[in-house]
């Protein structure tokens, strides 16, 4: 290897890497405040990807009819919720956020995407169909257990996976998409060309995490999310609503999903079932940071991105062995780091 | 019979006459849920009763698979090498995992295990040899005398056998003194204080696992005669473990239910989601998982926890016999003898010193109270005593040989033994089972002989002695209850019977009062008196005065993190610093 291939790989890696710690900044805010593995953090990457595929296409992407159907389902829990608790209040909210929202965003996909609306507004409008199912799923497969084992959290999980990634193939199809680049800017920097695309994705990620960084030290919201993630039945004490805080953990983590998909969609081809492997590599990240230190975990993230690059390079065939690998020596360094013994009481 | 019995022979019965009256089309079906049974039976203990998750079983099954196909294809050995051969390499790649893995606590171990579940599907499917993508065909069916094990409904028996002798070793298994063991896991630390290694138990255990994982690929692979790296990915390891939590993950049984159950759901799925949305399209994965989330939600245990709740089992699995010769015991020391001698022990936490140079000792035959108002360093001192915590400096010596350098598993080994704080019981366990943890060291059988039910001579002396040490507390009409059914105060006199079983010569109990109503205070002081009486020496940490008052031969008092007081009860009482220590200062 020489020395422009490796600024090559190294430009790789870190574009890869910014995408990853993005995915694990949102598994660790999840898991910080809900103990929930996010493993289907993933799906809302494909989802993001894929939709803006659909919309560069001039179509009306699946996003928009699977919110809306969702929505009424959710609404429906809602409902029965409301029935059996004997409470009316509350219902309002719900209609908006599950039934007039989504039926505004169908509206507004059938009506944009036949008419080819500039970049950023598809990338709104992605953004848009695709954050609302964050909240729904956590309406619909968590918080009737939110108070379980973070074992039966990692199960629910892993179904709701397989929910996602099954709806990804009845309403985006089995064919993979790979966007344009948003720019085909080449920038010289000393000895290396960049890409544009490249130096695109760094920003947008920085910014991300800057904006994330703000949102926790500045706003009362992002207060209420990291008293929850510290102490949940503290902060119950003080207010601080655990479903409200689980709903905005699971917004958030949708919203830096679909932003990553987004992303990411220039460089590889994205398949309905690509969300799996993404996400195992924002874990990796996640769990480099230890699980709760959010610049570690995208550090790690990054590292990861590195890694594969490298890998892909030396040992194509075995790049996913070789980042998956890296898990278990960390994964060792972790639990001997963190010397409590974790007592298990759920039967 | 009880029903439980009748619903198990009208299975064996139906399963045994299967190939009679199933046709062809069913026989198939059948067999795979055989060989999924057979890994979920793993999961069962690893997941369901070790409390260990795991999601990697699918790759010990490739493991099996490939290695029986290299050997019966490549190097052309007889199929029934094969089992041999993959059972060794499964066991060789666990231990390896799992050496590696085990440590890791809860969530990470979980993580960890999807991790190399993956690494190992892609090695299937790009290391050279085994055939890439396209695996490897042509593997031969397992000659038997002359003939051949090769149609689906010879292998019908020959897997649906491996699972009936799967069932009744893990039945055996848990029904022992390691299986005693390993169902006392998840309180790790508990378990460490009887005497259980428990990291060592827990590479067991996943090794065990990963040895029916192991035989399933080997008849898989001549089942199938073709292995591909498809059948052993994450996907199927996932699969695997959602078998065991619809099954049931606590029940041995929850496993072949589990495996039938989502074998016939997918089939089914399979066949009419098509007719009910006129495409082909991927609708099972979704509905499967929707179920498996309403399962969740609304079915924690899994089905064979509701049908033990409706069908209560009328006998408990491990019963005390009336007599039986008496398990070892130690040499008591002589009366007034001392034994632990604390010297000096020094603790602390950061800045913050929990435990500043106290000294005492314990003489045999007496109750020592430790005692001291909320934050004294009591606690703290317990931990020290009973390694769970290692001393900054100072010594603690028990009967001339010190112990602070000592895990909880070896301080047990010489003769102290504990209660908790916090009530550590198996509450799913019987009340005897429970006891009988308490005499794991007393005992000597593995794995191996409980397994194959060897161990039943050793086994009746250690029920009849967990039985005999619940009857000397009082509890002889509770042997069959579940731990967790009793009140707290009985719960505490069976971690007290518990620790007896294991021949003590010094008993620590820690804030055992806590609690607890008055007439149970009562009752326990009693029990206490009665035991010192029969010669046992005890310490006792508390900070209920009351309690202790009465009880104790002498008071050792701490504040602070420093001893204060030492003597009599009534000097103690008197002391100026005690009462300063428990009222506050005067004026």
């Amino acid at each position: 290897m020489n020395f422009d291939i490796a600024l090559l790989l190294v430009q790789d890696g870190l574009t890869n890497g910014a995408i990853y710690a993005l995915l694990a900044l949102a598994i660790l805010l999840v898991f910080a405040v809900t103990r929930v593995l996010y493993v289907p953090q993933g799906e809302f990457v494909t989802f993001g990807a894929l939709t803006l595929a659909t919309l560069q296409q001039a179509k009306v992407p699946g996003t928009a009819y699977l919110v809306a159907g969702i929505g009424v389902v959710t609404m429906l829990v809602e409902i029965a919720t409301a029935l059996r608790e004997r409470r009316r209040q509350g219902l309002g909210t719900s209609a908006l956020l599950y039934l007039v929202i989504p039926t505004v965003l169908l509206g507004l996909a059938a009506w944009l995407a036949p008419r080819q609306p500039p970049l950023l507004v598809q990338v709104l409008l992605t953004l848009a169909l695709v954050v609302p199912l964050g909240p729904m799923t956590y309406r619909l497969a968590v918080q009737p257990i939110a108070n379980a084992s973070v074992l039966v959290l990692l199960f629910v999980a892993v179904a709701i996976h397989y929910v996602l990634m099954g709806l990804g193939l009845v309403f985006f199809g089995a064919e993979g998409w790979r966007t344009p680049s948003f720019t085909s800017l080449r920038v010289e920097l000393g000895p290396m060309t960049a890409s544009g695309q490249s130096i695109l994705v760094l920003a947008a990620s920085a910014i991300s995490i800057v904006l994330l960084w703000q949102f926790f030290g500045r706003t009362l919201w992002g207060k209420a999310l990291r008293a929850t993630a510290m102490n949940r039945t503290g902060a119950r004490l003080v207010g601080i609503p655990t479903e409200a805080s689980g709903r905005l953990a699971f917004t958030l983590a949708a919203l830096f999903g679909a932003f990553s998909g987004v992303l990411i969609a220039p460089f590889t081809t994205i398949y309905y079932d690509s969300g799996f492997l993404i996400s195992l590599k924002g874990f990796v990240g996640t769990v480099i940071g230890g699980m709760v230190s959010y610049p570690l975990a995208a550090l790690g993230a990054v590292i990861v991105g590195l890694l594969e690059a490298f890998a892909s390079f030396y040992a194509s065939e075995l790049k996913e062995v070789i980042v998956f690998s890296l898990l278990i020596p960390v994964l060792l360094w972790r639990s001997l780091a963190s010397r409590h013994v974790e007592e298990e009481h759920d039967e | 019979m009880t029903p439980a019995r009748i619903a198990i022979a009208i299975f064996v019965v139906l399963l045994a006459a299967g190939p009679f009256y199933l046709p062809e089309f069913y026989i198939t079906p059948v067999n795979y849920v055989g060989l999924y049974s057979l890994v979920a039976l793993g999961l069962v203990l690893l997941t369901g009763i070790a409390g260990l998750t795991s999601f990697g079983q699918a790759a010990f099954v490739g493991v099996g698979a490939y290695a029986t196909a290299v050997a019966s294809v490549q190097f052309d050995l007889s199929p029934w090498l094969g089992l041999p051969i993959g059972l060794a390499l499964t066991a060789f790649v666990a231990l390896v995992l799992g050496w590696l893995t085990l440590r890791l606590s809860g969530h990470y171990l979980a993580l960890g295990t999807i991790a190399w579940g993956i690494s190992l599907s892609y090695v299937f499917g790009n290391v050279q040899g085994l055939g890439g993508f396209n695996g490897i065909s042509n593997i031969p069916p397992l000659p038997l005398f002359g003939a051949k094990i090769q149609t689906a409904r010879e292998f019908y028996y020959l897997i649906w056998a491996c699972v009936g002798l799967a069932v009744v070793a893990l039945v055996n298994l848990l029904n022992s003194r390691p299986g005693r063991a390993i169902r006392a896991l998840r309180n790790a630390s508990m378990a460490e204080s009887f005497g259980v290694d428990t990291a060592r138990l827990k590479v067991v255990v996943f090794v065990y696992a990963a040895l029916l994982a192991g035989l399933a690929g080997w008849l898989h692979a001549h089942y199938l005669r073709f292995v591909n790296p498809g059948p052993f990915g994450v996907g199927a390891s996932i699969e695997y473990l959602f078998m065991v939590v619809v099954g049931g993950a606590a029940h041995v049984w929850g496993a072949i239910v589990g495996a039938g159950l989502i074998t016939a759901l997918k089939d089914w799925l399979q066949d009419i989601l098509p007719k009910l949305f006129g495409t082909s399209g991927q609708f099972e994965v979704i509905v499967f998982g929707v179920l498996i989330i309403l399962l969740l939600q609304h079915a924690g245990g899994g089905i064979m926890a509701r049908l033990a709740r409706l069908f209560p089992p009328k006998r408990a699995a491990a019963i005390a016999p009336a007599a039986a010769p008496d398990l070892p015991r130690r040499a008591a020391p002589a009366r007034g003898e001392t034994i632990l001698e604390v010297e000096r022990a020094y603790k602390a936490f950061g800045g913050l010193v929990a435990v500043n140079a106290v000294s005492f000792t314990v003489r045999a035959g007496e109750i020592l109270g430790l005692i001291g108002p909320n934050g004294a360093g009591k606690s703290t001192m317990f931990n020290l005593i009973t390694g769970v915590l290692p001393l900054d400096s100072g010594e603690v010596c028990f009967r001339g040989e010190r112990i602070d350098r000592q895990r909880a598993r070896h301080i047990v080994r010489r003769g102290i033994a504990r209660t908790f704080q916090h009530v550590q019981l198996r509450p799913a366990m019987t009340v005897l089972e429970n006891a009988a943890i308490g005499a794991t060291l007393r005992g000597s059988g593995g794995v191996v002989p409980a397994t194959l039910r060897l161990d039943r001579p050793e086994e009746r002396k250690i029920l009849f002695e967990a039985a005999r040490q619940l009857q000397r507390v009082g509890l002889g009409a509770h042997l069959y209850d579940q731990a967790g059914s009793l009140a707290l105060g009985q719960q505490r006199v069976v971690e007290i019977a518990r620790a007896l079983a294991a021949d003590p010569v010094l008993l620590l109990l820690d804030e055992p009062a806590a609690g607890l109503r008055y007439q149970e205070k009562q009752a326990l002081a009693e029990l206490l008196r009665g035991l010192r009486a029969e010669g046992m020496s005890i310490l006792l940490v508390e900070h209920d005065m009351d309690f202790v008052m009465g009880l104790v031969d002498r008071l050792v008092v701490m504040d602070f993190g420093e001893r204060i007081a030492e003597g009599a009860p009534e000097a103690v009482q008197a002391d100026a610093r005690v009462i300063e220590a428990y009222l506050g200062a005067p004026g």
